[in-house]
């Protein structure tokens, strides 16, 4: 069924869809729209869910967590200072190998306060252990909604599902939504290996783990994190077999002859694809990476994408604060270093607090990138893209 | 009434071996609470020692199905718990009649898991949260809480040349509580087994959020050799430095009434954490304990005369 939706009008419908047992949220500021949406379906009988409306999102994802351990399919949505105040329970969440899957809208942490797009508040938990998909419009947002749910409970690992604050969370657009009855076929119900409410298989969960077992316990979630790659590939197979919409791990956007390249995460992926196919009207060999999964980091198949360029324009959408870039620069760098093939990077910080990046930025980056192809080298590395000054 | 020899007859839900002081009252409350349970229940526990002593990896010492999570939620994440339950339970995932007993200690209760009980009981969840309550951050190291009283010792309000021990007195909590509108709340301690239990009976009956607050002396944090935890517990009582009352339907009742009001040097002299006050320039720091004592068991009795 084709409708119009926003971002958070259709990761709202995703959660009415998937009908989760237990959803607890908070309305921290900037509060995402996805709760609001999803508590009337709670109250026109919609869903069958528990719905919790927590006193804090520190509370909402703590609730979570209890839900999830009890067997229950389990979903949350927050934003920016949200996902910030739920970072502590994020690594519990994920030590304890709890499926519960969050719809993140994107926006800038506070300081100073902002309530607009960046991917601070995403990528300052990406060492959560919590899988991480960016999507780059509201249809992806809502069909990465609902495969998380059975990327999660395959991996037995959170996951998040981010949209772009403002840009996909309250822009409206086209989505082609899968009926109502083929998303639970879809899920099939939660199948949990124990439960807190099993009380005659009695578990002890989130136990003291001291010197003599942490470190296996933390390796078997790497372990785990090890496995998501395949699992979120199988699971797009299956969703682009049932419903006719196919995901890669590293989406390449014209990439077969392309000399140079922006890699980019989030909408910035659509804006950069009408830069591409603007300049390809003009005879300009240009193409675009997206990174749609950021954590697990998709190595092989970035590696591929990438490796093929001679000029890369890496765009991140936050600083890691290290002197050092953004988070996609210093990973890709990092994946590059054994390869044979290395092109030429250049780091645009853009967007920070909102800060609109239009066509014309990007198409401006890609004037840049094939000047670094003339002259053969870089001249600063790191750029902030848009800032006065500059 | 509850019988100790039918009590001490049931199938251990609390198992000994854990790791807790001789003395310890945090864990002869949860072994307690369980056994005053009458259907089977699940729990949770606040980061603190009754968490640290019963499940070191890979041993535990709860023989029910037990979570934790975190310091300052186990009242969130038992209200998940219990929203989980409602939901299986309405899909028929889950049959039996089960309840929920979240486990704070003062720490995790008064201070940093405050907020997260307070949505707890106005969600209305149907949790019992228990909170241990040992007067400091034991834990940790002996830290000075909101429940700790004025004049006592903690490592993060020492007795000093200049400052004897806590300067303020004690938050309330099972007044704040209350003033939630539970569906019961109360105060017990160990001391008063049928007191305890009773609570806990009627707290797990009770149809929605209850709160027991269980005075739990820590022979380590108050300084008092072990064996006398028990006789502590009483005498907190007998001198109502902890009253033991309960409130259900908008009505408070004591549930012991000490038969004569002893002061509360008697129960101070005991504890090692109060010994300079009374080598103490002044009394003014004991007045002022006996003074918040006295006001409140005053304002109990009219309350619960009423």
């Amino acid at each position: 069924m084709i409708v119009a939706r926003t971002g958070n009008e259709a990761m709202a419908e995703a959660m009415r869809q998937i009908n989760p047992d237990v959803v607890a949220a908070y309305p921290i500021t900037p509060a995402t729209e996805v709760v609001q949406l999803f508590s009337k379906f709670v109250h026109d009988g919609k869903v069958d869910t528990e719905f919790v409306p927590a006193e804090s999102e520190h509370s909402a994802i703590s609730a979570c967590v209890g839900a999830s351990s009890a067997g229950a399919r389990v979903m949350t949505s927050t934003a920016s200072q949200g996902l910030a105040l739920m970072h502590e329970i994020l690594f519990i969440a994920a030590g304890l190998r709890l499926p519960i899957v969050i719809c993140l809208v994107n926006r800038a942490l506070s300081s100073p306060i902002n309530i607009h797009c960046d991917h601070s508040d995403s990528l300052a938990s990406r060492d959560s252990g919590w899988i991480q998909i960016f999507a780059e419009n509201t249809q992806e947002a809502y069909d990465s909604t609902i495969m998380a749910v059975k990327i999660a409970e395959k991996a037995l690992l959170p996951a998040m599902v981010t949209t772009d604050g403002f840009i996909i969370s309250h822009g409206m657009e086209r989505v082609d939504m899968v009926d109502d009855a083929a998303v639970p076929k879809f899920l099939g119900t939660r199948q949990a290996k124990t439960s807190l409410l099993d009380v005659d298989n009695p578990i002890t969960l989130g136990a003291l783990d001291l010197q003599d077992y942490f470190f296996e316990h933390k390796r078997s979630e790497i372990d785990a994190m090890n496995n998501v790659l395949p699992i979120v590939a199988e699971v797009q197979k299956e969703f682009g077999e049932k419903f006719g919409r196919h995901y890669p791990l590293v989406d390449e956007y014209k990439m077969e002859d392309a000399e140079v390249a922006i890699l980019a995460m989030g909408s910035t992926g659509g804006t950069g694809k009408v830069a591409v196919d603007n300049l390809r009207e003009q005879g300009k060999k240009v193409g675009l990476v997206r990174c749609r999964i950021y954590r697990p980091f998709p190595k092989d198949a970035m590696l591929k994408a990438i490796s093929k360029v001679k000029v890369l324009g890496i765009t991140d959408r936050a600083d890691t604060m290290s002197t050092m870039g953004g988070h996609l620069y210093n990973e890709c760098r990092s994946i590059l270093y054994d390869s044979d093939a290395r092109p030429l990077m250049k780091n645009y910080i853009y967007g920070l607090g909102g800060r609109d990046i239009s066509i014309e930025d990007i198409e401006n980056i890609y004037a840049e990138l094939y000047s670094i192809q003339k002259s053969g080298k870089v001249d600063t590395d790191i750029v902030y893209y848009g800032v006065r000054g500059e | 009434m509850a019988s100790l020899k039918q009590l001490a007859s049931q199938k251990e839900k609390f198992l000994g071996g854990h790791r807790a002081c001789a003395g310890c009252a945090a864990t002869i409350a949860a072994r307690m609470v369980l056994t005053a349970a009458e259907q089977p229940v699940v729990v949770g526990a606040a980061t603190g020692c009754l968490e640290v002593v019963s499940t070191i990896y890979p041993f535990s010492a709860w023989n029910v199905p037990y979570v934790h999570n975190a310091f300052e939620n186990v009242a969130a994440t038992m209200s998940g718990v219990e929203a989980a339950y409602r939901a299986l339970k309405k899909k028929g995932m889950v049959e039996k009649d089960l309840r929920f007993i979240a486990f704070g200690g003062d720490g995790g209760t008064y201070d940093i898991g405050l907020q997260a009980l307070s949505g707890m009981i106005e969600r209305r969840h149907r949790v019992l949260y228990v909170c241990y309550n040992n007067e400091a951050y034991m834990n940790t190291g002996i830290q000075r809480s909101s429940a700790t009283p004025r004049g006592a010792h903690t490592t993060t309000s020492p007795a000093g040349t200049e400052i004897p021990g806590k300067i303020q007195i004690r938050k309330n909590l099972t007044e704040i509580i209350i003033a939630h509108e539970p569906a019961y709340a109360a105060q017990t301690t160990i001391g008063y087994w049928n007191d305890l239990v009773t609570k806990v009976r009627k707290a797990l009956d009770a149809d929605g959020p209850s709160f027991i607050n269980i005075y739990a002396p820590c022979r380590l944090g108050w300084a008092y050799v072990p064996e006398k935890t028990i006789k502590v517990s009483k005498l907190a009582v007998e001198t109502c430095v902890w009253p033991l009352y309960e409130y259900e339907n908008g009505k408070y009742k004591i549930t012991v009434k000490p038969k004569e009001k002893k002061p509360i040097t008697e129960f101070l002299n005991l504890q090692g954490r109060f010994g300079h006050l009374f080598k103490w320039r002044d009394d003014i720091p004991i007045k002022e304990y006996q003074e918040e004592v006295d006001m409140i068991w005053e304002r109990l009795l009219k309350r619960s005369a009423q």
